[in-house]
């Protein structure tokens, strides 16, 4: 239909703010100050893991519960981090509707997929039921 | 500032007026310090799934595990890590940064921009601990 026959009420709908716009900066900020701390402990587990590169040694490391946890949250918290804040990067530079949905869709997948392999091979090494 | 200069308002919908964007911008160090956040989050997107195959490859059991290591240890592999470690820091300087400014603090620009030297020089240094570290516990 064309613009011409629309009254400016309906010109207008729709180009303004979304209204939940709020919810998602609070949820970045909290979940950014949330991985300050747990950051700083995966780059201290990081450290250690590199230094017994052994699989038993591995395996060990994540079998204890406050390093299952720990990493758990981090990459669920992470995660969530991620799916936001890169959700804003592309509103901001992919302008085509096709492209922008599809990489809108696609930070969603991957993000959901990282956190749930994540945890599922955290729970299958630290219950040890993981193969070998 | 002379916002609605490019692209007269010929139509009434089209031409809306633009904000001004980077090519418009002299080079400065709060700006530099935004893009960098920006690109740090986009380095560490793919530092989680590395980490998300790190976690599969050990639950999927040693030949996996081994294999994956084996990749990890190459120099090229090292090189990345050592980027990841790099932006880590950073975002992790950043967030506090930008919580700072989020309570209305330090928006004098001498602030700002001091407050973003200080984010990437712990980046840097900190990222250089680590892998001292790492060389010094023969992890590397």
């Amino acid at each position: 239909m064309s613009e011409g026959y629309k009254t400016p009420l309906g010109r207008a709908r729709g180009l303004g703010p979304s209204h939940h716009g709020v919810g998602h900066f609070i949820n970045e900020r909290v979940t950014g100050l949330a991985l300050v701390p747990l950051a700083l402990w995966a780059a201290f587990a990081g450290l250690k893991l590199a230094g017994a590169p052994s699989f038993e040694a591995a395996k060990l490391w994540l079998q204890s519960p406050i390093n299952a946890t720990l990493l758990a949250v981090f990459l669920v918290i992470g995660f969530l981090h991620l799916k936001l804040t890169i959700q804003v990067v592309i509103e901001d530079y992919v302008y085509g509707f096709v492209s922008k949905s599809a990489l809108l869709i696609g930070n969603v997948c991957v993000c959901v997929l990282g956190a749930a392999t994540a945890v599922i091979s955290i729970l299958m090494v630290a219950l040890g039921g993981g193969a070998g | 500032m002379t916002e609605a200069s490019s692209g007269a308002p010929s139509g009434p919908r089209k031409d809306r007026p633009l904000s001004p964007h980077l090519q418009v911008w002299r080079w400065h160090l709060t700006m530099a310090g935004s893009i960098l956040h920006r690109a740090s989050l986009i380095v560490l997107y793919f530092g989680a799934l590395i980490v998300v195959g790190f976690l599969l490859s050990l639950a999927l059991g040693e030949p996996a595990y081994q294999a994956y290591r084996g990749v990890l240890g190459s120099v090229i592999a090292k090189l990345l890590m050592f980027g990841l470690t790099v932006a880590l820091f950073y975002n992790i300087a950043s967030a506090v940064r930008h919580l700072f400014w989020d309570i209305g603090k330090g928006f004098h620009p001498k602030t700002g921009d001091l407050m973003v030297a200080a984010s990437i020089a712990f980046a840097i240094v900190a990222a250089l601990v680590v892998w001292f570290i790492a060389f010094e516990t023969g992890a590397l």
